[in-house]
């Protein structure tokens, strides 16, 4: 050992610096910096001159103006004498929307869809493979242009709609269907709603201890369902069903009342859920195939039936592996959302890209862009991830 | 030893017989792949009416009722809206196809000089084949033509200017060679964009890391059409004041940064993979940074990923339509701006040319994945478990 180190003391002088690897690093580290710095000098030289040139004062003045657009779209109070911020805000809860309406819908086809590539039935299994390898395939934009101009636009006008149960209309300007109206006492039924759930939560909590002591089961499923559908129930029955609805009807032109969905905001939520669908068929079909075959062998060994073998030890074992792609689906499906421009649903990019162009802040409206999707992205990561934590293998 | 009497075995085999009647054949197939119990049954009796509500009107609209020949709207639309077909018709109005199968092919390039899109399309196939082929040896020349040498003659072929040959400015190009354009430069350049990424990613030196990271998820964070808004707006301001930006080449810049980091993320996780014995092998033969990446890690490395690779390709093709967004026509632009036109309009004339982009687009990707899944099989050494 001590002649060892003696050599190693020795020889570590004698690499000469321009070989010593940390020296490198730093050097080149140095280098990477004082390029990049460079560049970005030149880049913020050139776009101040570029902005001096073209007359356009940075900053985030601009939000305060009037936006003088219209919004044909929109969850909140907006006209055309709202400011900039506003119709910018608009476009966020646009964008908000359809991605959540997508995301949900996506998840129910694409785990139907992935289910179905595992049947055993040949038929199905063929039918689902046909669904994912024609949406895998093309782009998304044009599924949405399939929707809007090959499907939507089509329909006929208004005065021939095509009626649909429960009084709801198809027609070239959107899908309606009636509004509910709530009456007096609807806020008992929320609360019945809440007090069921709070319930579930505890007859599950009691059922598993009970199981843990004594091996009996509860029926936690039918009772859950019991209360979560009673209860509101017995609600709506005691304060006398104040529920009333607002169809549809024809007018001259149009179809008044009720609730309209617009083409634009259809097509792009249908082509979204369907194309997005089609890959999340896939991973859930990859993370079923993924747990090892030992594992639900062990579970029938045990004297577990196909059903609970599915439930205890496929299903948490296969989200393990569906949980992180799956994120990255959602992320996805939320950015390809901004595809609305191309159809003209007021989405962030949208109602961004019109102020855009009436302002001429550039740089001001890709850094909204920037910050929202990252955002976005960042806070949908986080949340899936600390799902993921919880439901991670724990090791030793 | 005892001696045995051994006139009991059986000298010769039994011939064999024919399976089981009720094990092969149509009938036990179809019980045992569709009518294996009552569910079974339930679902495949709900699976063939779908297929029958889905499949005859879908033929007879696609082929059966559809219009192959025509000059104008009339082929396709009915009495009522003031065509030759009549009330109540629908089916798909190929003749429109047809007519516009030039305009989706080449924009509006000019169809004097069209000979130089076939050839470069002629050259790029020539190339690419025998690079995709494994038997075909000399790959190092091959990729030598097809990514350095290819790239300068398609340049000059396509957009002219040199040795006699007209120039064709990028705006009047369009359709499925500006497709094809996006495509192979975003391809060539994300992929080794990507590499040298991914290995910055890795890198022990923490500002190249950093440059690196602060990239990669800020490109895989924002939607392309905000990347390609920023390369068709931002990218003139950021230049000297008087330099003008052709716009195909920003849009080229835009895709191509965006896939690479993709691809450095794809590429990651291969690297990531590789173990660790395989890195400190390399250091023990006393191998450089760059000859161990190239000779020990990235062959390794991207073979692992190689279906990861193949989808960001197949994802960069499909984003290129959204070119059209910042006002390029590639292929589905050229259909989409089609629709305006007063001459075609009918109500059959959308459906049927986005059904024309969409089968064009899902040959390109569906011949991808496949390929994909050929290479697999084929680099599967058998190490992998």
């Amino acid at each position: 050992m001590a002649t060892q180190q003696t050599i190693a003391e020795g020889a570590a002088p004698r690499v000469p610096l321009l070989y010593d690897p940390r020296v490198r690093g730093i050097a080149y580290q140095i280098l990477v910096f004082v390029g990049l710095f460079a560049f970005v000098y030149w880049i913020i030289g050139n776009t101040t001159a570029n902005l001096q040139r073209a007359n356009i004062a940075s900053g985030f003045g601009f939000l305060q103006g009037r936006a003088g657009f219209d919004i044909g779209d929109s969850l909140v109070a907006y006209s055309s004498d709202s400011t900039y911020g506003r119709a910018l805000y608009v476009g966020f809860l646009n964008t908000l929307r359809v991605a959540i309406l997508g995301i949900i819908t996506a998840t129910i086809v694409g785990f139907v869809i992935g289910i179905g590539r595992l049947s055993k039935n040949w038929l199905i299994n063929r039918i689902c493979l046909v669904y994912v390898e024609v949406f895998r395939n093309i782009p998304p934009l044009l599924v949405i242009f399939f929707w809007y101009f090959g499907v939507l636009s089509v329909l006929p006008l208004p005065r021939d709609s095509i009626e649909l149960p429960f009084g709801s209309y198809l027609n070239s300007r959107g899908f309606y269907f009636p509004k509910f109206l709530w009456g007096e006492g609807a806020g008992l039924i929320a609360l019945a709603l809440g007090l069921a759930l709070v319930f579930i939560w505890f007859v599950r909590r009691w059922a598993a201890k009970r199981q843990a002591a004594t091996g009996d089961r509860f029926p936690v499923l039918w009772t859950s369902l019991g209360l979560l559908i009673g209860l509101p129930l017995l609600a709506f029955v005691v304060t006398g069903f104040p529920l009333s609805f607002q169809f549809p009807a024809l007018s001259t032109f149009n179809l008044q009342g009720g609730i309209q969905v617009r083409p634009e905001f259809l097509s792009l939520y249908l082509a979204l859920s369907f194309y997005t669908a089609a890959f999340i068929a896939e991973i859930v079909r990859a993370g079923v195939l993924g747990v090892s075959h030992g594992q639900s062998e062990a579970a029938h060994a045990l004297g577990l039936r196909n059903r609970p073998t599915l439930r205890l030890v496929v299903i948490p074992q296969a989200l393990r592996i569906i949980i992180p792609p799956l994120t990255s689906q959602y992320l996805n499906l939320t950015k390809n959302s901004s595809l609305a421009v191309a159809i003209g649903y007021p989405d962030l990019v949208a109602t961004g890209g019109t102020t855009l162009n009436q302002t001429g802040q550039a740089i001001e409206i890709v850094a909204i862009w920037l910050i929202v999707y990252l955002g976005l992205s960042l806070a949908t990561a986080a949340f899936m991830n600390w799902y993921n934590a919880r439901k991670a293998l724990v090791e030793r | 030893m005892q001696e045995h009497d051994l006139s009991f075995v059986r000298a010769e085999m039994v011939a064999s017989q024919a399976p089981p009647v009720a094990e092969h054949g149509l009938v036990p197939w179809l019980r045992k792949n569709m009518f294996a119990n009552v569910v079974d049954t339930i679902f495949s009796l709900l699976g063939i009416a779908l297929v029958f509500m889905i499949v005859p009107p879908l033929v007879q609209w696609a082929f059966i009722n559809a219009q192959w020949t025509g000059s104008d709207r009339t082929a396709c639309a009915t009495l009522a809206q003031g065509g030759l077909q009549p009330d109540g018709w629908s089916g798909a109005c190929w003749a429109f196809v047809d007519a516009k199968f030039q305009q989706f092919m080449f924009g509006r390039y000019p169809s004097a000089e069209r000979w130089r899109v076939y050839l470069t399309g002629f050259l790029f196939v020539a190339l690419l084949v025998p690079m995709l082929v494994p038997r075909v040896p000399r790959k190092g020349l091959n990729a030598l033509l097809l990514f350095v040498i290819f790239p300068v003659v398609g340049f000059f072929l396509l957009s002219g200017g040199a040795f006699g040959l007209k120039p064709v400015a990028t705006p009047l190009w369009g359709g499925l060679m500006v497709t094809l354009v996006l495509a192979y430069v975003g391809i060539s350049v994300s992929l080794p964009l990507g590499i040298l990424l991914a290995l910055g990613r890795r890198s022990h030196m923490p500002v190249v890391k950093l440059v690196c990271v602060v990239f990669i998820e800020t490109m895989r964070g924002v939607p392309l059409i905000t990347i390609l808004f920023m390369a068709s707006v931002m990218l003139p301001l950021f230049l000297p004041p008087g330099t003008s930006f052709d716009k195909l080449l920003r849009a080229l810049i835009g895709v191509a940064l965006f896939a690479s980091a993709y691809m450095a993320e794809v590429i990651r996780g291969g690297l990531q993979a590789i173990p660790k014995g395989q890195y400190e092998g390399a250091d023990a033969l006393g191998l450089s940074y760059w000859k161990k990446t190239n000779l020990i890690v990235l062959p390794q490395a991207i073979k692992l990923v190689i279906p990861g690779i193949v989808n960001t390709f197949i994802g960069l093709f499909k984003d290129t339509s959204l070119v059209y967004i910042i006002g390029m026509f590639d292929l589905l632009g050229a259909v989409r701006q089609n629709f305006s036109d007063a001459n075609w309009a009918s109500p059959q004339t959308p459906i049927t040319g986005l059904v024309f982009a969409g089968f064009v687009f899902w040959l390109f990707c569906f011949g991808m994945s496949r390929y994909s899944i050929f290479m697999e099989r084929r680099l599967d050494t058998g190490h992998k478990r």
